[in-house]
C-alpha cells in the first residue's frame, strides 16, 4: 500500500520536474534567439527540413480533407435545400478547426518527431557534450534554431492546408455535385469574416506551431541518451503532442469565438 | 542527403512565398476583407422597429447591387427603437433623401442585408442624415400568429 502511495509521488514529482525543466529549457532557448540574426542560414536549413519537407503530406491531406468536408456537407445540407452553402461550410470549418488543428496533427507527427529523434540521438552519441567541450552551446545552436523554424513553417502550412481544402472543396462542389462556382465562392465571401474566422486561424497555428515544436526539442534533449530513450522520447513527443494541441483547440475556441 | 544550400534556399524561399500567398488568398477570396475595405463612404442612419437577425456588417443593396455595409446596431434609449448606421460607399452618393429601407432575407433560411429603394426627391443624402421610410424584418412567429388569429376570426362567418 505504501509502495503505491510512493510510486505516486514519485511519479508526480517526475511530471513537475518534467515540466520545470521545460519551462527552464523554454526561457533559456527564447534567451538565445535574438543571436540567431546574426545566423540566418542555421534558420533557413531548418525550414527546409521542417517545412519544405513537409508541404507533401500537407498539401495532400488539405485537398482531400476539404473534398471529403465539401461531399459530406453536401449530403447533410441538401436535406434542407441548402446545399449552396456548401462553399461556407468548407472554408469555415476549415479556417477555424480543421485546417490548424489537422496541420498541427500532422507537423508533430512529421516534422516533430524527427525533432525529438534527431537532437536525441545527437544527445545519445554525445554530440551534444562534444560542441559543449568547444564551447558552443548546444541549445543556441542546435535548438533555438528549430524552434523558430518551426514556430515560423506551421502558419505558413496551415494557410496552405487551408487553401488547398478550399480549393479540392471546390472541385467535388462544382464538378460531382453541381453546385454553381459563383454561389460557391459567394455564399463563402460573404459569411467568413477576416477579422473573425481567418485571423483565429492563425493565432491557433501559431500557439500549436509554437508547443509543437517545444514539445519536440524537450523531448528530444530531455531523453535518456540510449536507443530506447530516444524512441520513447520519440513517441512521447507524438502522443504529448497531439494532447496539447486539442486541448489547447478547445481552450483558445472558447476563449476566441464568441 | 546531400542538396546544396544554394537549393536549400531556394527552396525554403518558394515555401515562405507560397505561404503568404496562401494566407494573402485567404484574405482576399475567402473572407469578406476587400469589399468595400477601403474607399470613401458616408453614413446614414435608419430607425427600425424591430431588425430581426440583421447584423453588423450585413450588406445593403439596392437593385441586388451592394452598395455598403451596415456599420453598428444599438436600441435607441428613448424610443426603443434599433438605430442602425448604414456605412454606404460614396461612389453612390446622389441617393434621393426619400430613399427607403427595408430589412429582406436572401433565400428562406439565409442571411438579413438591407435593401434600398430610392424615392423621387431631387435633394439627395447627406452623411448622418436619417432615413425617412424604414420597414420592419418580417418575424416567422409574428406571421404564423396574424396567420392564425386571421383563420381563427373568419371562421365565424
Amino acid at each position: 500500500m505504501l509502495a503505491r502511495i510512493q510510486d505516486l509521488g514519485a511519479a508526480t514529482l517526475t511530471a513537475i520536474g518534467r515540466i520545470g525543466r521545460s519551462s527552464l529549457f523554454l526561457g533559456r532557448l527564447l534567451a538565445g534567439l535574438p543571436l540567431l540574426v546574426k545566423r540566418p542560414g542555421l534558420v533557413i536549413q531548418q525550414l527546409y527540413v521542417i517545412g519544405v519537407l513537409s508541404l507533401v503530406i500537407i498539401s495532400v491531406s488539405g485537398v482531400f480533407v476539404g473534398m471529403v468536408l465539401a461531399l459530406q456537407g453536401y449530403y447533410t445540407l441538401v436535406d434542407f435545400g441548402a446545399e449552396q452553402s456548401v462553399g461556407t461550410l468548407v472554408a469555415l470549418s476549415l479556417t477555424r478547426e480543421l485546417g490548424p488543428v489537422v496541420t498541427a496533427l500532422l507537423f508533430g507527427g512529421r516534422a516533430g518527431s524527427a525533432l525529438t529523434a534527431e537532437i536525441g540521438l545527437m544527445k545519445a552519441t554525445d554530440q551534444l557534450s562534444s560542441m559543449e567541450m568547444m564551447a558552443v552551446d548546444p541549445e543556441r545552436r542546435v535548438v533555438a534554431p528549430r524552434l523558430l523554424a518551426g514556430f515560423i513553417a506551421m502558419p505558413l502550412l496551415a494557410a496552405i492546408f487551408i487553401l488547398l481544402g478550399v480549393g479540392g472543396g471546390y472541385v467535388v462542389a462544382t464538378s460531382m455535385l453541381g453546385i454553381d462556382g459563383g454561389a460557391y465562392w459567394s455564399q463563402m465571401q460573404a459569411n467568413v469574416s477576416f477579422s473573425d474566422d481567418i485571423a483565429n486561424g492563425v493565432i491557433k497555428s501559431l500557439t500549436f506551431g509554437f508547443v509543437a515544436t517545444w514539445i519536440a526539442v524537450f523531448e528530444g534533449y530531455d531523453c535518456k541518451p540510449t536507443s530506447e530513450g530516444v524512441s520513447r522520447a520519440t513517441t512521447r513527443t507524438v502522443v504529448h503532442t497531439s494532447l496539447a494541441v486539442l486541448g489547447l483547440d478547445f481552450l483558445l475556441t472558447a476563449l476566441m469565438f464568441d | 542527403m546531400q542538396t546544396s544550400q544554394r537549393a536549400i534556399e531556394i527552396a525554403v524561399g518558394l515555401f515562405v512565398a507560397a505561404g503568404a500567398a496562401a494566407l494573402f488568398a485567404l484574405a482576399l477570396y475567402v473572407s469578406n476583407l476587400t469589399a468595400f475595405a477601403g474607399g470613401e463612404r458616408y453614413t446614414v442612419i435608419g430607425h427600425f422597429q424591430n431588425i430581426g437577425g440583421l447584423r453588423e456588417g450585413a450588406p445593403i443593396d439596392m437593385a441586388g447591387v451592394q452598395i455598403g455595409r451596415v456599420e453598428a446596431i444599438e436600441l435607441d434609449k428613448q424610443t426603443f427603437e434599433a438605430r442602425v448606421e448604414l456605412s454606404i460607399s460614396a461612389d453612390y452618393d446622389n441617393l434621393p433623401s426619400d430613399t427607403s429601407a427595408k430589412i429582406l432575407t436572401s433565400g428562406l433560411l439565409g442571411e438579413q442585408y438591407i435593401g434600398m429603394e430610392p424615392g423621387g426627391s431631387p435633394t439627395t443624402l447627406q452623411d448622418g442624415d436619417e432615413l425617412m421610410l424604414t420597414q420592419s424584418a418580417l418575424i416567422l412567429e409574428e406571421l404564423i400568429g396574424q396567420f392564425l388569429y386571421d383563420k381563427a376570426s373568419g371562421g365565424d362567418e
